[in-house]
């Protein structure tokens, strides 16, 4: 009787072994609740940045002067090269595969995390620059105190940052003096735009789980932390400029978590346009 | 075939003979955003930081070092971004300064970078503004126009002596 051929045992060890190394590189480390909390601060920082950009840069070939219309343009752009780096680190941290620009153009509205001071529409060049300064003076404190993070990734973009937002802050706080302490007209529209703005920047300050997730952790401060100096530089460039603060302390707020003023849609329709109808374009 | 790869001394020199994109005059290696230049194995890893976040310029620098290098035969290259430490106008070479000075562009002057206090504003507005010299005729009564000039990198000033106006590279 021929003898069939010898069958080669499999190693069963080495192949349960190879198996769970497998395993073992394919899994995919779940995000703990501090990455979420990260992830979605960060968002906050990168959709910020980038709102207020894109709002700025409406002003392109609009100015009252040819100067304002490069400054506000240069500003733009600060703003959408901060963008690339905050919303660049959140889909970073995300680890889903997101690049900066998937977060910018293929998310919708509910899913953005700006404050709503930044989709405000322009008004008229005093209106902006008063919002501007109202953020700069928020900003410029928010990204000295990220600079002591624990994360130095996000540490090193903010030294970046905080050396371009201290000429935001310098510009807009001498407009504003200027067009405060200036004409009966300047002065109406900028305490005007003053007292539009006033219940937007309350969201600032206010600190929820993930902000105070991450606070703890280091990564960021808590945003209520950051009102004494704001306040501070606020009152003092208002009173040089004349304007009279508001007495209200109501605060209008969502925007951090996703709810949205009507004006955000638009923005988006007008920004992702190109790529929600041609996905994936490119020049 | 054992490629011997140019040294490093050479590549920087090489990338002391690319200009800057916007401002011709200078070149990267000038310009101090060149941070590292190092052999990995036989790839080349040049580190380059950014000079403004949304600098559009940063694109095509990195285009124009990878062109530059590969024409010398470069073949395995990495262009690596480092953020860290953050530019500043101080890594300007005091050749880049006086080149800058001789295209009409004001030099930065050191240690006058914004920090954005309210008194270091309040001081400015006091004291009236930098003395920037004018490139073309060296006076130094000259004004500031706008904080933020042809690129986000200057300053528009106007000389008040001879009239011209002309960018200044502002300090980061």
């Amino acid at each position: 009787m021929p003898s069939l051929p010898d069958m080669t045992t499999p190693d069963v060890a080495e192949l349960a072994r190879s198996a769970a190394a497998h395993t073992h590189h394919t899994e995919i480390p779940k995000p703990d609740a501090g990455q979420e909390a990260f992830f979605e601060v960060l968002l906050r920082l990168g959709d910020a940045t980038l709102i207020l950009g894109h709002r700025v840069s409406e002003w392109c070939g609009h100015s009252p002067a040819l100067e304002e219309d490069i400054a506000l343009a240069n500003v733009s752009l600060d703003l959408i090269g901060q963008t690339q780096m905050w919303l660049g680190l959140a889909g970073e941290v995300e680890g889903k595969g997101r690049s900066a620009d998937d977060l910018a153009y293929l998310r919708d509205a509910w899913d953005f995390r700006n404050l709503l001071i930044v989709e405000r529409p322009n008004g008229d060049f005093g209106h902006t620059l008063m919002r501007q300064f109202l953020f700069d003076a928020f900003h410029f404190e928010l990204l000295k105190a990220l600079q002591g993070s624990s994360d130095p990734r996000v540490a090193e973009i903010a030294a970046k940052a905080s050396k371009e937002v201290a000429y935001h802050l310098e510009r807009s706080s001498d407009l504003v003096i200027r067009l405060g302490d200036g004409t009966d007209e300047s002065r109406r529209r900028m305490q005007d735009a003053l007292d539009a703005l006033w219940a937007y920047t309350g969201e600032m300050f206010v600190a929820d789980d993930k902000d105070r997730e991450v606070a703890a952790a280091g990564i960021a401060p808590n945003p209520e932390s950051l009102r004494a100096a704001w306040e501070a530089t606020v009152r003092d460039v208002l009173g040089e400029a004349t304007l009279t603060i508001p007495e209200s302390t109501f605060s209008h707020k969502g925007g951090k978590n996703g709810v949205h003023t009507e004006h955000l849609g638009f923005i988006l329709a007008e920004m992702q346009f190109l790529q929600r109808a041609y996905p994936g374009c490119n020049w | 075939m054992t490629a011997t790869h140019p040294s490093t001394a050479e590549v920087w020199d090489w990338l002391s003979h690319v200009p800057d994109p916007e401002i011709p005059v200078i070149s990267l290696t000038d310009l101090g955003i060149i941070r590292d230049v190092a052999w990995d194995d036989e790839t080349l890893v040049v580190t380059v930081t950014p000079t403004y976040s949304g600098c559009p310029a940063t694109t095509i620098i990195n285009l124009d070092i990878e062109t530059a290098l590969r024409e010398r035969g470069v073949e395995k290259l990495t262009l690596k971004r480092q953020l860290s430490p953050p530019w500043t106008t101080d890594w300007i070479s005091a050749e880049g300064r006086e080149k800058l000075r001789a295209y009409g562009i004001a030099p930065p002057i050191d240690g006058t970078a914004a920090d954005g206090r309210i008194v270091a504003r309040a001081n400015r507005m006091a004291g009236g503004n930098l003395a920037v010299a004018c490139p073309r005729c060296g006076s130094t009564k000259t004004t500031r126009v706008s904080q933020f000039g042809s690129t986000p990198c200057k300053a528009s000033y106007r000389c008040d002596d001879c009239l011209e106006p002309f960018d200044y590279f502002k300090c980061i």
